[in-house]
């Protein structure tokens, strides 16, 4: 570790921390209907599109309504994207007359892209034509970071006030989320990575004779607009197979500086809008601090285990960190901070290499999947996980002193933390049950790559991924079999909307609770004692119920490197 | 039912907003701001495309500085199938390999980036060190000084960014194409 190497990361943090607070803000505004310096152009669209949908943006829903609007979405746009990637073949800009993906295939990518995970069972660069990537994946990057930031403005609606029916309106949400928060961070960072190297362009790619005379196919394509949405919407699908490694998705250290700091962005900014929504900002800034004080300690452990290094390779007279899988212009400390973010948020987007890692540094990518991705976790999805470990804080908290616990004015009674229970349930069932399942079958142990503790790490971390919506890979793995592509499809499927719907209901029954004023007795929320609390209920319902699988995977393989030993 | 019609016209509508007119206005707005990045900032000598300042390349001869190894298949520098070799710390495969490539890199300690291959395979960039020791045998290759090449590469080391921002680095393909330009002797 060097001090440079703190100096950078520090500074990428700082700025994700000082744009969160005025995004925050705005965020807030603009997602409840107020008017922004951006409201004379996007207005006439906003009303535009309500005309056309035949929506009325006032009308409020319960949280069965907006559900369902909610479900409805999704399931037309899946279907869309479905069809895309099977009819590749005869939709335009396809150059390379790429075939249509496989049912399988498609299915699982389809499946991947509409619950903001973008797991990718193909190669970019040999499987998805530039008009699939357009038409389908980039959008689907907008409304999936969409619909997740409309579900967290509806879900924060509930804690605002009392006695109230309506969460909002789904329709107005997702609009006011693409067209003020999504699409214009979209314009300005893709128009500074098309200025630092990034293409965008039609052809698919060009043709070179290197110096010593052989043929380099270059693939290329219109990559900046989609690079800059799959980061901000915390999405992640790579437009090539090496994802942000590639030297077209991420060419500069300051365009990582920048791709780092996009990822963080919008999940930090909606922890200060839950300030603004529940007219209490100290509140926001205790989930903040949580996320952050969380993201700084695995960061740091992941910086160090790199740094270390690879002692089977220092033994051959190999110096330094591990390289193995990292790109020279990135280097150790701005590629741990990556691996961390990227895990830590659900985006999934790389620089380097996870399957390459240290054991250590794996771990810290695995264990900040299955603690629900909310620190900060994904757009939106980051902000109502963590509500639901608010609420079973505040519920331990309750038990601990024989009151009926209450957040932010509101009881929390049986049918909440059942509710909360039940979305929280998903992760372990998903990710161990899934995991055993494939560890006992041909099929699953015939996609693993590398063989001993780390075998088991893939697959782990494959089932980890696609739980928890994140979408990276020990990419050694091939993921493109029967039992993958249709069993993570699943897994995607229930991390992102069992999750969701019970959130849903949770938050519709907040909502008709009336909002108690502060007593003498209130358990106050935005302390450090609370800060303390939540972490340790992330940490102990979040974490802990995996340690026995990690201690079989990651912790192994960490002490058979340490005794020298290879598979 | 009722929501039928507004997932289906928003969906519609943004596929043409976000998936239509925005990625073919900003490919418009990059060949016409930034035509050198849009395209992929391809390199150019003699009229012809000799590959890209950001995508690297295979480089054997004796007269050239080597890239890193790289994993791509079926050659190494496939800018055509981008990747890692996601092989474990703990890979046997792994260690054989650097086991191998360690005969042929010199004296240890030998600097990281020599015998790893990095996550694209398309790493342009070799760190400092690694030129280093490949000077003395680009420069009896070519019959020129050591000086003379120290100094090409010194040219072709890019630092820090305001001494904090990234990591100290060299693009072989553009210190291989200025030493091309050398005048023969």
């Amino acid at each position: 570790m060097t001090m440079i190497g703190w100096g950078q990361s520090l500074l990428t943090l700082t700025l994700v921390f000082a744009c969160a607070f005025p995004l925050g803000r705005y965020v807030a505004r603009v997602m409840s209907g107020d008017r922004s310096v951006l409201s004379p152009v996007l207005r006439p669209v906003e009303h535009g599109l309500y005309v056309l949908a035949g929506v009325n943006p006032t009308r409020g829903m319960g949280w069965r309504g907006y559900a369902l609007a909610l479900l409805m979405l999704n399931a037309a746009h899946f279907l869309l994207l479905y069809a895309m990637l099977r009819l590749q073949y005869w939709l335009p800009f396809n150059p390379q007359g790429f075939a249509g993906m496989s049912p399988r295939l498609a299915l699982n990518t389809a499946m991947s892209f509409v619950t903001n995970t973008n797991w990718q069972a193909y190669a970019g660069e040999s499987a998805a034509s530039n008009g699939a990537q357009m038409f389908g994946l980039t959008v689907h990057n907008f409304l999936s970071a969409a619909t997740g930031i409309a579900a967290a403005a509806a879900i924060s609606r509930a804690f605002a006030a009392g006695n109230v029916q309506a969460l909002g309106n789904f329709w107005a949400d997702l609009v006011r989320a693409t067209l003020y928060i999504l699409l214009p961070l979209t314009l300005v960072v893709s128009v500074a990575l098309l200025a630092m190297g990034v293409p965008e362009t039609l052809a698919a790619s060009a043709e070179a004779t290197t110096l010593e005379g052989a043929k380099q196919v270059i693939a290329l394509g219109p990559v900046a607009f989609q690079e800059a949405i799959k980061l901000l919407g915390t999405n992640g699908g790579g437009f090539f197979n090496a994802n942000s490694a590639h030297p077209f998705e991420n060419p500069t250290a300051l365009s990582n500086l920048l791709e780092n700091l996009s990822l963080l962005l919008i999940p930090f900014s909606l922890a200060i809008a839950f300030g603004h929504w529940v007219n209490d900002r100290k509140q926001g800034v205790a989930l903040l601090c949580v996320m952050a004080l969380l993201l700084l300690a695995f960061a740091s452990a992941a910086y160090a285990a790199e740094a270390a290094g690879n002692p089977l390779l220092h033994a051959l007279g190999v110096a330094g960190g591990n390289m193995e899988g990292k790109e020279v212009r990135f280097g150790i400390a701005a590629s741990s901070l990556f691996a961390a973010s990227t895990t830590a948020t659900s985006t999934g987007a790389v620089i380097a290499m996870h399957d390459s890692l240290t054991p250590l540094g794996g771990l810290v990518c695995l264990f900040l999947m299955q603690l629900g991705e909310v620190v900060p976790g994904g757009d939106g999805s980051g902000l109502y996980g963590m509500l639901v470990f608010a609420l079973l804080a505040v519920f331990v908290a309750g038990l601990m002193v024989g009151r009926t616990p209450e957040y932010l004015g509101k009881k929390v009674q049986a049918r909440e933390v059942k509710l909360a229970m039940l979305a929280v349930l998903v992760l372990p069932l998903s990710i161990l049950g899934g995991t055993a399942i494939s560890l006992v079958t041909a099929s699953g142990l015939g996609s693993l790559s590398n063989a001993g503790p780390h075998g088991l790490s893939q697959m782990l971390y494959a089932w980890t991924s696609a739980t928890a919506n994140n979408g990276s890979a020990f990419a050694g793995l091939s993921a493109d079999t029967d039992l993958l592509d249709y069993g993570l499809a699943l897994a995607m499927f229930l991390g992102r909307f069992a999750f969701l719907v019970p959130v849903l209901a949770l938050a519709g029954s907040l909502a008709a609770k009336p909002k108690l004023p502060t007593g003498a007795g209130t358990f106050p929320t935005h302390g450090p004692l609370f800060v303390g609390l939540l972490i340790g209920v992330i940490l102990i319902l979040g974490g802990l119920q995996f340690l026995p699988a990690l201690s079989l995977g990651p912790i192994a393989e960490h002490f058979a490197m340490l005794a020298g030993k290879t598979f | 039912m009722s929501h039928l019609r507004p997932a289906l016209v928003l969906v519609a509508a943004f596929t043409l907003l976000l998936g239509v007119m925005f990625p073919l206005g900003m490919v418009g707005l990059g060949s016409a701001a930034f035509p050198t990045q849009a395209g992929g900032s391809l390199v150019m000598r003699d009229g012809r495309v000799v590959g890209s300042a950001l995508v690297g390349q295979s480089f054997t001869g004796e007269k050239y500085f080597h890239p890193r190894p790289s994993a791509t298949t079926p050659d190494p520098y496939n800018a055509d199938a981008s990747g890692g070799s996601n092989l474990a710390a703990t890979s046997k495969a792994l260690v054989d390999r650097v086991q191998r490539d360690m005969a042929k890199a010199g004296p240890a300690p030998v600097p990281a980036d020599v015998v790893t291959t990095s996550a694209s395979g398309l790493d342009p960039h070799i760190s400092p060190d690694n030129a280093e020791r490949q000077v003395a045998r680009v420069a009896a290759a070519r019959g020129l000084s050591k000086a003379e090449v120290e100094g090409l590469v010194a040219a072709h080391t890019e630092g820090r960014l305001f001494g904090l921002i990234g990591e100290p680095r060299i693009n072989v393909l553009l210190l291989n194409l200025a030493l091309d330009a050398q005048p023969a002797r």
